[in-house]
C-alpha cells in the first residue's frame, strides 16, 4: 500500500474545543497579536477608555441626565467652576459633561448591538448561500445585491419613521428600532464576504476528506466551516460597529433619536436646534462630535489590524 | 453583449423590486387612511370618506397596487400631506438645488482625492503619505454634519465670511447677477462640508490601485529602460484609474440622497431638506416619493458603473 499523500492535516484537525472555544482562543490570540501593530494598539487603548467611561458613567458624571433634578434654570451657560459645569449647560439647564459621559453608553451600545444584528444576519445568509449553492444561493445573492444597491440613509429614515409609531410595542423602544433598522440595512457586505470564504473553504481537501469518511452536513458546518469563517465575521463586525455608530449619529441628528436617552448624535441635534453654533458655544457641539470621531477611529483601526492578522497580504496594500 | 444585457435586466429587476417594496412598506408598516385623516384635520366625516375613496384607499391591495404602479409610471407620486402639492412637483423644485451642491462637491472630491491618492502612492511610506492616510481616516470617522457645524462656527460665526445657512438672503431684492453671487456665497460652506465628507474615498481607492499597479512588471520594465519618474507615474496612473471611474459613477447615484444631513444643517432647500421636513411632519407620500427617486438614482448609477467597467476593462467582458 502506498504511503498517505501529504494532506494539510494541520488545518484539518477537527477541534477538541468546539467552534466557540476556538473563537475565544482565536480572539485572545488576536488581541495578543494586536499589540504588534501600532495603530491597532492605539485603537484598543481608545476603545478601553470609552468602555470604562460607559461602565463607570454614574461615578464619573456629575448628575444623571435622565433624572428630573438634573434640569435647571441655568440654561446654555458657558463652562464654569461654581457651580461645577466643566462643559457648561444645555438648553434645559443640564450639565453637558454628564450628558457626554452617559451618551457614551448609548452610542456604544447602539453601535455594537446594531453591528451584532448585521453580523448574525450577514453570517447566516453568507454561510447558507455559500454552502448550499444552486437555487437558494442565487436567490440569497439576489437579495444581497439588492440590499447593497438601495441607498442606506433613505431606507433607514423610511423604516425608522414608519416603525416609530409602534415604538411602544418594541423591546428597547426607539433605540431598539434604531438598532434593528441599522442592523437589517447593513448586513449585505458581511454576507458577501462570508459567502466567498465559505465557497473556498468548502473546496478544501479536509472538507472533502471528512465527507468521504461520512461526515454529515451539520458536522462539517459546525466543525470545519464555522471555525474558518468566524475570525472573518469578527473582523468585519468590528468594522461595521464603526459604521453603525456613524449611522446612529446621523439618524439621531435628523431627529429620529430617543430624546430621553441622548446619544452623542442626539446631543449634536439638540445643540444645533438650540442655536449653539450661532452663539459660538463650542463646549456644547465640539465634544460630542470629537467623541464620535475617536470611537469610530478606534473601531476602524482595530478592525483593520485584525483583518491584517487574518490576511497578512493586506499589510502590503495598506 | 450578454454581460451588458444581464446587467440591464438586473437593474430593471431591482427597480421593480423597489416599486413593490415601496408600496407594501408604506401600506403594511404604516396606515395611509389614518395619515390622510391626520393630514386633513378640518374635513367633515363625509369629506374624509370622499377623500379616502378618491385616493382609492378603500379598494383591495391588488387594485391599489395596480393604481399605484400606473400612477408612478406616469410620474404621479401622490400628494403631500403637508403642502397638498403633488410630490413630483416638490421633488422637481428641490432637485436642481441638490444637484448643484452634490455635483460641485463630487467634482472637487474627484480632483482633490485623485491627486492626493497619486501623491500618496508615489511617495509610499513617506511622512506625506502617512499624513494623507491618517487624515483620510479621520475625515472618514467624522460625521459630516459635525464637520459642517465646525465650518459654520469658524467661517460664518467667528470670521463672518459666509452666511450660516439657506440658499439666498431672504427678502432681499436682487438683480440676476447679484442673486447668483448671493447663492454662490451661501453654497460655499455646504459644498466644502460635502467635499470633506467624501474626498477620502477617492484618496484611498486611488492610492491602493496605483500602489498595486506600481508593483507590476511593466512599471519595472519602464523604469529599467530609463523612463523618467513622472512618465512612469503617468503610465501607471492610466492603468490604475478604473476603480476611480467606478467609484465616481457609483457616487453619482448618491447625488440625490447624499446631502440629506448637510442640507438639513444648512437649511438648503434640496432633496435632503425635503426628506427632513417629511420626517418631521410624518408626510409619508413625500417620504415615499423621495425614497423611490433616491433608489432609482443609485440603481441607475450602479448600472452605469458596471457598464463603464465592461467598456473600459476588456478582462471583465470575458
Amino acid at each position: 500500500m502506498a504511503a498517505d499523500p501529504p494532506v494539510d492535516t494541520q488545518v484539518a484537525l477537527p477541534g477538541t474545543k468546539g467552534a466557540f472555544g476556538r473563537l475565544w482562543s482565536g480572539t485572545a490570540r488576536s488581541l495578543a497579536l494586536l499589540r504588534t501593530t501600532r495603530s491597532g494598539m492605539a485603537g484598543l487603548i481608545l476603545l478601553v477608555f470609552f468602555v470604562l467611561v460607559a461602565i463607570f458613567a454614574p461615578w464619573i458624571a456629575l448628575q444623571d441626565p435622565s433624572s428630573a433634578t438634573s434640569f435647571s434654570r441655568d440654561v446654555m451657560a458657558p463652562p464654569s467652576l461654581h457651580p461645577l459645569h466643566p462643559l457648561g449647560t444645555d438648553e434645559t439647564g443640564r450639565d453637558i459633561f454628564s450628558l457626554l459621559v452617559y451618551g457614551t453608553r448609548i452610542s456604544l451600545t447602539v453601535g455594537v448591538a446594531a453591528a451584532l444584528v448585521s453580523a448574525v444576519i450577514g453570517g447566516f445568509v453568507g454561510i447558507i448561500a455559500g454552502f448550499s449553492g444552486g437555487l437558494l444561493d442565487n436567490v440569497l445573492t439576489a437579495i444581497d445585491d439588492w440590499f447593497l444597491v438601495i441607498p442606506f440613509l433613505p431606507l433607514a429614515i423610511v423604516l425608522v419613521s414608519l416603525l416609530e409609531q409602534r415604538a411602544a410595542d418594541w423591546p428597547g423602544g426607539k433605540l431598539g428600532i434604531i438598532i434593528i433598522v441599522i442592523g437589517i440595512t447593513g448586513w449585505a457586505g458581511t454576507s458577501r464576504i462570508i459567502r466567498s470564504q465559505v465557497l473556498s473553504t468548502k473546496e478544501r481537501t479536509f472538507v472533502e476528506r471528512s465527507r468521504a469518511l461520512g461526515a454529515g452536513t451539520p458536522w462539517v458546518l459546525r466543525k470545519q466551516i464555522l471555525p474558518n469563517v468566524l475570525p472573518l465575521i469578527f473582523a468585519n463586525t468590528v468594522l461595521i460597529i464603526a459604521i453603525s455608530i456613524l449611522s446612529e449619529s446621523t439618524l439621531s441628528f435628523l431627529g429620529l433619536g430617543d430624546l430621553s436617552k441622548p446619544s452623542w448624535g442626539t446631543m449634536l441635534d439638540t445643540a444645533n436646534e438650540s442655536g449653539a453654533v450661532a452663539q459660538g458655544s463650542w463646549w456644547y457641539f465640539v465634544p460630542p462630535g470629537l467623541c464620535i470621531c475617536l470611537l469610530v477611529m478606534a473601531f476602524t483601526m482595530i478592525g483593520y489590524a485584525i483583518e491584517e492578522l487574518i490576511n497578512p497580504r493586506l499589510r502590503e496594500r495598506r | 453583449m450578454r454581460v451588458v444585457l444581464s446587467k440591464v435586466l438586473f437593474a430593471i429587476g431591482t427597480l421593480l423590486f423597489v416599486l413593490v417594496f415601496n408600496f407594501f412598506l408604506f401600506r403594511i408598516a404604516g396606515d395611509p387612511i389614518k395619515d390622510l385623516i391626520r393630514g386633513n384635520p378640518r374635513l367633515s366625516e363625509a369629506g374624509r370618506e370622499r377623500l379616502i375613496k378618491e385616493r382609492g384607499l378603500r379598494e383591495g391591495y391588488l387594485t391599489q397596487f395596480r393604481i399605484y404602479v400606473s400612477q408612478t409610471l406616469h410620474g404621479n407620486l401622490g400628494v403631500s400631506f403637508q403642502t397638498n402639492q403633488p410630490v413630483s412637483t416638490m421633488i422637481r423644485k428641490a432637485m436642481p438645488n441638490t444637484l448643484i451642491l452634490v455635483g460641485t462637491s463630487t467634482i472637487l472630491a474627484v480632483i482633490i482625492g485623485t491627486w492626493l491618492g497619486i501623491y500618496a502612492a508615489a511617495n509610499r511610506g513617506s511622512p506625506g503619505d502617512t499624513g494623507v492616510v491618517q487624515s483620510s481616516l479621520f475625515f472618514y470617522a467624522m460625521p459630516d454634519f459635525w464637520a459642517g457645524m465646525l465650518l459654520i462656527w469658524f467661517f460664518a460665526v467667528l470670521l463672518g465670511l459666509f452666511p450660516t445657512g439657506q440658499k439666498s438672503e431672504p427678502g432681499a431684492d436682487f438683480s440676476t447677477l447679484g442673486y447668483t453671487w448671493n447663492v454662490t456665497q451661501h453654497a460655499v460652506l455646504p459644498i466644502l462640508t460635502l467635499t470633506i465628507g467624501i474626498v477620502g474615498q477617492w484618496v484611498v481607492i486611488m492610492r491602493s490601485a496605483l500602489s498595486d499597479t506600481l508593483r507590476e512588471d511593466f512599471v519595472t520594465t519602464s523604469r529599467a529602460v530609463g523612463l523618467p519618474h513622472h512618465r512612469v507615474l503617468q503610465h501607471a496612473t492610466r492603468n490604475a484609474i478604473l476603480p476611480v471611474v467606478a467609484l465616481t459613477a457609483i457616487n453619482l447615484g448618491f447625488i440625490v440622497s447624499g446631502a440629506t444631513v448637510v442640507e438639513t444643517l444648512f437649511s438648503w432647500p434640496g432633496m435632503g431638506l425635503l426628506t427632513y421636513n417629511a420626517i418631521l411632519n410624518k408626510d409619508y407620500p413625500l417620504l415615499q416619493g423621495v425614497f423611490l427617486v433616491a433608489s432609482a438614482a443609485v440603481i441607475l448609477a450602479n448600472l452605469a458603473a458596471d457598464l463603464a467597467y465592461t467598456y473600459l476593462d476588456p478582462r471583465v467582458r470575458r
